[in-house]
């Protein structure tokens, strides 16, 4: 978990009497067995995924589908949940840009700051993560309860109105979202800092870069690779996710992952369900090429 | 480093001619820990959940839903986990199929890693693509296009263990892969040239160089391939048909009374994973202090 994304494509190891390190031949072969594994069961379905997503929609579950080439699937799915979609990338953006505000200084505290407690205090971020993230949410639904302790001394401090409430708010659905996704957010940005070398914030210093510039300039854009990859393992999840918006929040709070897994559980309108998942993914693996164009680590595909 | 020495003096000086002495110290103390303190801050509460569940693992509620108020304190939840009809069998379930879908995953995901980094050859990229894709897909798409393809194949009166194996492998696969993937990209290739310079044939160089030195990130994917699987909801959601794992059990109990033993559940699951890491430190201490 602590790599994340963070990957390099080329081994670091130095060239050694001008061979290169990489082996020709027969190594190719070892990838096979994980790719039959992916094509088979992931590439597969979702070239499937996209041919349910034709299928005449005046079908049923009982009678089957025919297969009408019914891209007007699209049109109506994007026409009926465009409010969906929006809320999802809309909670999903607003969960990852707190999990960053939260997680940042947390990796940066272990990686500079925790001297000889950084390997404990690595393991206290994981461990929580260990118990059933569904124990966990729905012990946020308790305590964040109108009747429960944060409500409360919200109320007292007048930070909230009497009558306020915290369940049920996009703002329980946004905080299950931060909570439940944090790990992922800081675990890439760690091994990153971890990776700076301290003797460039010390010539910084040296240089008179004050603190703040020192790390503006220097272990900011070091550790870019975990921001982003980060922000991806945040951001991904939680724009699918619909626990929490299920446990935390109410109809009104739903997500496009809520529409997905009751077209496909409840009311199996296949037709509908796979144009939506098939939106979600397109929109979604978009705006990850974008972002990762943008921020200049296509090292991390 | 030489030239931090005459202002650290300078600043150490200053307060003590200063009559804001004390003050100054404290906001300099303040400066120079408010990240630790935020980041302590935010380690306590990413642990509230966790105490809430430790709390009421010793709750005896009055009611048979057992989320709402502690009530009194009582042993018995621990002492009848497997009381509540169906929650030992669905951990057992849980336990099995994370436990041959992270011996799968982690297998297929180092081969996959050794290719890529190792070796080289063509379509090396559309690989990386292709392995990247399924980290890129929200959960509840990749559990959809599973039972999508079950139902089509006409296999959906089989869902269960097999399906949620196939479906656990499938999304560890890619965090073995970039797991192992970085830390044979971060190893010293010398080694292995200086046991092969040494005489060793290319399997012992393997065994005894390069496969213990590639360890720590194979162990470091599996725990995470376990911890992924074991928690998962959303696929399983999909895939397991009428089997129910622990998450699916917790999803479904939601719904009707609330067992307390699943907050006892929930307590173990948290000191095993953490006597776990703290094993793990251990040894990696002991392994880093017999290296030096």
């Amino acid at each position: 978990m602590t790599s994340g994304l963070d990957t390099a494509t080329e081994p670091s190891g130095p060239v050694v009497d001008g061979e290169t390190s990489k082996r020709r031949g027969w190594g190719w072969l070892l990838l096979v067995p994980g790719m039959l594994w992916l094509a088979v069961f992931f590439l597969f379905p979702t070239v499937q995924l996209f041919f349910t997503s034709l299928y005449d929609p005046s079908g049923s579950y009982e009678q089957g589908y025919t297969m009408t080439w019914h891209f007007a699937n699209y049109v109506d799915a994007v026409r009926d949940t465009w409010d969906l979609f929006a809320r999802s990338f809309v909670y999903a953006g607003i969960a990852t840009a707190v999990c960053l505000a939260l997680g940042y200084p947390l990796a940066y505290a272990i990686a500079f700051k925790a001297g000889r407690w950084k390997h404990f205090m690595l393991v206290l971020v994981i461990a929580p993560f260990f118990t059933s993230f569904l124990l966990r949410t729905l012990s946020w639904r308790t305590i964040l309860a109108d009747q429960g302790p944060v409500v409360d001394f919200l109320q007292t401090i007048l930070i909230l109105p009497e009558d306020g409430r915290l369940l049920a708010t996009p703002v329980a659905v946004i905080a299950g979202l931060v909570y439940n996704f944090m790990p992922f957010m800081t675990l890439p940005i760690y091994a990153s800092l971890d990776k700076v070398d301290h003797r460039l914030i010390e010539a910084a210093g040296d240089l008179y870069a004050s603190p703040f510039t020192g790390f503006r300039k220097v272990t900011l854009p070091l550790s870019m690779p975990g921001v982003v990859s980060g922000t991806l393992l945040t951001f991904i999840p939680a724009s699918g996710d619909y626990i929490n918006a299920e446990l935390l929040g109410t109809p009104n709070q739903y997500m496009i992952g809520n529409r997905i897994q009751s077209a496909f559980l409840t009311e199996h309108n296949y037709p509908l369900a796979a144009s939506l998942s098939l939106i979600l993914m397109a929109i979604v693996v978009v705006m990850v090429v974008f972002y990762v164009r943008r921020t200049g680590t296509e090292d991390l595909l | 480093m030489t030239a931090t020495v005459p202002r650290d003096q300078e600043t150490r000086e200053r307060p003590a001619t200063s009559p804001q002495a004390p003050r100054r110290s404290a906001v300099r103390w303040l400066a120079d820990h408010i990240v630790l303190i935020i980041g302590i801050l935010v380690l306590i509460y990413t642990f509230v959940p966790i105490a809430y569940i430790f709390a009421l693992s010793f709750n005896q509620p009055s009611a048979r839903s057992a989320t709402a108020q502690f009530e009194g304190f009582t042993l018995n939840n621990w002492t009848s986990i497997c009381e509540p009809e169906g929650l030992c069998e669905s951990l057992q379930l849980s336990v099995l199929v994370s436990i041959v879908a992270t011996i799968l995953a982690t297998v297929l995901g180092t081969l996959m890693a050794f290719a890529l980094v190792r070796h080289s050859f063509r379509g090396r990229s559309t690989s990386n693509l292709v392995i990247f894709l399924p980290m890129a897909t929200p959960e509840v798409v990749m559990g959809s296009s599973l039972l999508a393809m079950f139902v089509s194949v006409g296999v959906d009166g089989l869902l269960g263990f097999a399906t949620l194996v196939i479906a656990h492998t499938l999304f560890c696969l890619s965090f073995v892969v970039v797991t192992v993937k970085a830390r044979l990209a971060g190893m010293d290739t010398r080694l292995e040239q200086a046991a092969m310079d040494l005489y060793a044939n290319e399997w012992q160089t393997f065994r005894l160089i390069t496969l213990p030195l590639a360890m720590p990130g194979i162990v470091a994917a599996a725990m995470l391939a376990f911890s992924l699987s074991f928690d998962d909801f959303i696929v399983s959601n999909f895939t397991a048909g009428q089997s129910v794992t622990f998450p699916l059990y917790v999803y479904g109990s939601k719904l009707k009374e609330f067992p307390p033993q699943l907050f006892v559940v929930g307590t173990i699951m948290f000191l095993v994973s953490f006597l776990f890491v703290i094993a793990g430190e251990i040894w990696r201490r002991r392994r880093a202090a017999a290296l030096r």
